[in-house]
């Protein structure tokens, strides 16, 4: 137990450590300009993009635990739907704060709030994602009161709703790019909605091992193995929407040279989507999960893991990718100049921005240990499962 | 005479007084800023058309006024402005070469508008897309909406600035057609400096004006007129 105690000081005191190294690489990049990171004018959105985009639809995903539960009276999930809640706001606020920290003046976030243009979807997400923290707080609440428990319910539709609208917005983001080939497609918001799935159930997995290992208690391997199967469904959907969102562009005579440069000759790029995103993210997973034989707590455990690395690798292609391939200005030419144009655009990440990003995780990673301290976010299931 | 209220008669002089230095600055500033009274017309839509027969392999007079004229440092490093750039480019098929500058195409239909939270980004009556610095939050969305890669972001602390042309580290900037010159009758400096006269400006909704008249009898194209967005700027000879 004392043990316990100070290993728990001794993690919050690492999650400081590492949220306080994310805000001075944030004051280096206000005294300096983000000329001291890997961005520049042709990437203009770099790793703490990554690590936002990651959070934010994860803290989608992870209330689809919640849902199952809530909206679809699965008791198994009603159990576990106050932590997911948990998980979606710590997830929400360290990708907001990366998000917001690395704009080139967070100082002016103000006029975010009070100078708002309709027909921008970044817009929208400002009410969006404040919402939602909102929502799910109020969700929380309805479920931790006993008195007004009969809400939960309706706050779980709510939160349902939301969440969907919410990553359509973080998918829309990319689709409403009109002239970029690597997005401005239809396919993006249902696509990532379906990702926040895998990932969002990933990181719950991951949580909730370390849970029941931290208060010595055992997951009923009937509830891992349904939990296990969910987790490989998702991964197999999400899949499925990356392959054919690449599909339909490798129809296309004019997308194939994108396609190409990720998924062939692009150099880390298609590593990182081979390798990262569809073997360590997927295959791997997925076998973890089916094999005959494996599937066990570790297994899952590691599968989840893997999602969630696979997820960056992913991330990193699609954003990073998918700036670094030359904009079509001239079809039909082959462009030079000094700004760029035709040439696949340099990026090399700087030590700041994963400082910023790795920040933003650790304010999830203190958000969560300390509220399951001091809260009762321990599952709490029936000696039998009803449905 | 014992009637005077005197706190009275004071509180008027001191609002009086306050309100003079509350509005002193701000007529002042305006005529520094060379303000202008009247309001810009939306009868009128500025734009160029660009020969690009006459514009020269390796020349770069259009690049330098427009940096000398908006104070930005000339430096082409991946994190430095470019307002305006010479693109060569060469036809896949033929081999055919062309020169031309590219900056910002001021659309009809701005996506960079369109995506901009703050509304920072927004488009005048007579067309002139601009960034208002003081809205600018730097999230570069801008730049991605952008099809012609138009936008820059400062990522630099910023010296020795133009005082007719503000900007400002941490926001997005990009061509403003030097709309400080044309405001007052000028021409834009790269239109001004082009050894050839290669790039034409004008009105472009006044059929009597001479970009009106060689848009109509020579042949010019917008660049990605299928995303049509209705660009002002026109190129000619590609």
């Amino acid at each position: 137990m004392y043990f316990k105690n100070r290993l728990y000081y001794a993690l919050l005191a690492a999650g400081g450590l590492v949220a306080l190294a994310g805000m001075y690489a944030v004051h280096l990049m206000e005294d300096h300009g983000h000329v001291i990171t890997g961005m520049n004018n042709q990437i203009v959105w770099g790793v703490p993009h990554v690590f936002a985009i990651f959070m934010i639809v994860a803290a989608s995903g992870v209330l689809n635990v919640a849902s199952i539960g809530s909206v679809f009276g699965k008791a198994l999930y009603k159990a576990r739907a106050p932590l997911a809640s948990l998980l979606s706001l710590a997830m929400l606020a360290g990708g907001l704060m990366v998000l917001m920290l690395d704009l080139g003046r967070p100082d002016r976030i103000i006029v975010a709030a009070t100078n708002t243009n309709l027909t921008s979807v970044f817009a929208w997400n400002v009410v969006l994602y404040s919402g939602m923290f909102a929502l799910v707080v109020v969700y929380l609440w309805t479920m931790m009161e006993r008195r007004i428990n009969p809400m939960t319910k309706p706050a779980g539709f709510a939160v349902f709703a939301w969440r969907f609208i919410l990553t359509t917005g973080t998918g829309l983001i990319f689709a409403f790019l009109t002239a970029r080939q690597a997005y401005g497609s239809a396919l993006l918001p249902p696509m990532f909605i379906v990702l926040s799935f895998a990932w969002g159930l990933a990181v719950f997995h991951l949580v909730q091992t370390i849970l029941y290992v931290w208060n010595d208690k055992a997951l009923d391997p009937a509830i891992m193995q349904r939990k296990r199967n969910l987790l490989g469904v998702f991964v197999i959907g999400s899949l499925y929407m990356v392959a054919v969102c690449h599909l339909t562009n490798l129809y296309f005579a004019q997308q194939v040279g994108f396609e190409r440069f990720i998924l062939v000759d692009g150099g880390i790029y298609p590593n990182l989507f081979w390798w990262g995103y569809v073997v360590i993210g997927n295959l791997v997973p997925l076998t973890l999960i089916y094999w005959p034989g494996l599937g066990k707590s570790r297994c899952v455990f590691a599968a989840s893991l893997m999602v969630v690395l696979g997820a960056f690798a992913l991330l990193y292609v699609f954003i990073i990718g998918g700036q670094a391939y030359p904009l079509n200005i001239f079809p039909g030419y082959e462009a030079s100049s000094s700004f760029g144009d035709g040439q696949i655009a340099a990026y090399r990440p700087s030590i700041y921005e994963f400082m910023l990003g790795f920040g933003g995780l650790a304010i999830a990673f203190i958000t969560t240990t300390v509220s399951v301290r001091v809260l009762n976010f321990m599952p709490q299931d029936k000696p039998y499962i009803t449905d | 005479m014992s009637d005077i209220d005197l706190r009275r008669r004071n509180f008027f002089k001191t609002s009086l007084g306050a309100a003079a230095v509350a509005i002193a600055p701000g007529i002042l500033l305006f005529d520094v800023a060379h303000g202008k009274p009247q309001a810009v017309s939306g009868k009128v839509r500025w734009g160029m058309l660009i020969d690009t027969t006459q514009c020269r392999e390796g020349c770069t007079d259009c690049v330098t006024a427009c940096n000398k004229e908006n104070g930005l440092s000339g430096g082409t490093s991946a994190t430095d402005s470019q307002w305006i750039r010479k693109v060569e480019i060469k036809e896949i098929s033929t081999g055919r070469k062309v020169s031309l500058p590219m900056m910002c195409q001021h659309c009809e239909k701005p996506p960079c508008v369109d995506v901009c939270p703050t509304g920072a980004s927004f488009k005048r009556i007579d067309g002139i897309v601009l960034v208002d610095r003081h809205l600018c939050i730097g999230c570069r969305y801008c730049m991605m909406a952008c099809p012609y890669k138009a936008r820059s972001f400062v990522h630099e602390p910023l010296h020795n600035q133009n005082p007719d042309v503000p900007r400002g580290k941490g926001t997005v900037e990009s061509c403003t057609l030097c709309v400080h010159r044309v405001d007052n009758g000028q021409q834009p400096a790269c239109a001004e400096s082009c050894p050839n006269r290669a790039i034409l400006f004008g009105d472009l909704n006044d059929p009597e004006s001479e970009i009106s008249r060689k848009v109509r009898s020579v042949a010019s194209v917008q660049l990605r007129a299928d995303l049509a967005l209705n660009t002002a700027i026109r190129y000619q000879g590609l």
